[in-house]
């Protein structure tokens, strides 16, 4: 019985996750077509409901009525994989990120705003995450048209070369706090110093942050990073030949991972749920999480109206002359402050 | 230490650019919305056609054809006719008018071409746009839906640059 009770528990509080999190990524599309609008003098879409609202139930009620189209010479096993592993890698994380601390609620009794705590969190969310790029590479490689293959491949040495960097930046990170569980890792965010200075990890770690930031980019192929999909050059990318529905889940996938490294940046360098009056209120905790992760997330958009793309030779470049060597210095005056700070016992 | 200089530099640059950005986000937009607004038009802009009348409200049209050879794409149709009655209960200014006088809206390109070359202020581009429809056929306009006291003022748009309504600009000629 006990067991019954519990997995119900778990599978509510996936699937509430889920919603919530899918619910917010439709917002996000809509949130970037109107803010891009703003920036660019535009109003964005504005038609369906008040201020557009509706927007993203029309999206997917067109995706869902488009002809689905599949070419004649693809791989088709491969092809209709590729999709599926790329919003199911981008959705798997979505367990392991503390949402809030402690709550009580009526008859259920205190529960923690986590669906699944565990001590390889960081690890299981970094591995989840790389395999992503499959769906990516094989959409492009099952497709059989060029400009597909082309965005693939791109998309999978960029990624490739970005992971590194950002799993050095997090290094950092765990360096400072000693543990891989993300629930832990936020709790040890709480607090301040000097009494004005909230405890986050982007003090210490602001270059780690900064690295983190860059790469987080480059992994979700965003702008300035987006050369999978550089519409002047590559038509789509490695989506130029699906439709309907598959296009949907590759579009979804990339906003999920989106929120994904936002999450991750909240819970890593933000200090997660941690926020003035959390102790009172845990309930607050859940607000102030997405707060900062809204604040990522219009960093994204914000960047995406203002930078232009990479060339590729630039973007290899910079990941690998600039990224790496500085996540790597990184990682040493961490590890050398954390050696000191250990001997004289400021920790 | 040319690269520390440069990552300054170019973080600099790139917060310049973000500030530009951002700044764009409470400015006024361009968009109109355009059925629930009108759309503003230029003065200058060549819409679908008018003919004019005097103040009689005869029709200034001679029938000369002479907008019939400026067209360029050959989308203006006239049938010449006389009228010989006195000069008061005429159709047109002249003895000759056109009988008919058809645009062919599938195939003009709204050059002006035709507005040049009419000797008599007859024909002008108005400001009409909308001149979308269901089928092909409806978009050949003939005299009654060209002729100035036949065209309604639609309240989607309003001319730049003037208080008045075109309507009141129609009544004028």
């Amino acid at each position: 019985m006990e067991t019954i009770t519990q997995v119900a528990l778990q599978f509510l509080a996936i699937t509430v996750a889920f919603t919530v999190v899918l619910m917010i990524v439709a917002y996000t599309v809509l949130a970037e077509r109107r803010v891009l609008g703003f920036i660019q003098g535009r109003l964005g879409p504005n038609r369906v409901g008040p201020f557009g609202l509706f927007q993203p139930f029309a999206d997917l009620l067109k995706f869902i009525l488009k002809e689905e189209i599949v070419p004649d010479k693809s791989t088709k096993f491969v092809y209709f994989l590729a999709p599926m592993i790329a919003i199911i890698a981008a959705l798997m994380p979505m367990i392991v990120y503390p949402f809030g601390p402690a709550i009580n609620l009526p008859f259920i009794g205190s529960i923690t705003l986590v669906i699944a705590r565990f001590d390889v969190a960081l690890l299981y969310v970094l591995g989840i995450t790389s395999v992503g790029v499959y769906g990516i590479m094989l959409a492009g490689w099952s497709s059989n048209s060029k400009y597909s293959l082309m965005g693939g491949l791109r998309s999978s040495a960029q990624l490739i070369s970005y992971e590194l960097s950002l799993g050095l930046s997090l290094i950092g990170v765990i360096l400072v706090s000693g543990t891989l569980d993300l629930y832990s890792i936020v709790e040890q965010q709480g607090g301040y110093w000097f009494y004005v200075i909230p405890r986050w990890n982007i003090f210490p770690q602001i270059i780690g942050f900064i690295i983190y930031l860059i790469s987080a980019i480059a992994e979700t192929n965003r702008v300035p990073f987006d050369l999978p999909e550089a519409e002047t050059e590559l038509v789509a990318g490695f989506h130029t030949e699906y439709s309907a529905l598959k296009f949907a889940l590759f579009f979804m996938a990339e906003y999920v991972n989106m929120f994904t490294v936002s999450m991750l940046a909240t819970t890593l360098f933000l200090g997660g749920w941690q926020g003035p009056g959390v102790a009172q209120f845990p309930i607050l905790g859940v607000f102030w999480f997405l707060i900062k992760v809204a604040f990522f997330l219009f960093l994204y958009i914000w960047l995406r109206g203002t930078l232009p793309r990479f060339r590729f030779d630039q973007l290899m470049n910079f990941g690998w002359k600039f990224l790496l060597p500085v996540a790597i210095l990184n990682i040493f005056l961490t590890a050398t402050a954390v050696f000191i700070g250990t001997i004289y016992g400021w920790w | 230490m040319s690269i520390i200089s440069d990552v300054i530099e170019s973080t600099k640059a790139i917060i310049k650019g973000m500030g530009v950005t951002l700044s764009y986000i409470p400015k006024e937009k361009w968009t109109v919305e355009y059925p629930d607004e009108p759309v503003t038009m230029q003065p200058r802009y060549r819409g679908q056609h008018l003919l004019h009348v005097d103040e009689l409200g005869r029709e200034k049209c001679v029938a000369c054809f002479l907008c019939a050879a400026a067209c360029p794409s050959e989308c203006i149709y006239i049938i010449a006719a006389d009228d010989p009655r006195p000069a008061e209960e005429r159709t047109g200014v002249e003895e000759r008018y056109a009988r008919v006088y058809n645009i062919d809206y599938g195939r003009c390109i709204f050059c002006g071409y035709c507005v040049e070359a009419c000797p008599k202020d007859a024909i002008t581009h108005g400001y009409n746009f909308e001149l979308s429809v269901y089928s092909r056929a409806d978009l050949l306009k003939t005299k009654d839906d060209l002729l100035i006291t036949k065209q309604l003022q639609s309240p989607n748009y309003r001319v730049a640059y003037s208080d008045e309504d075109v309507n009141s600009e129609y009544k004028e000629v």
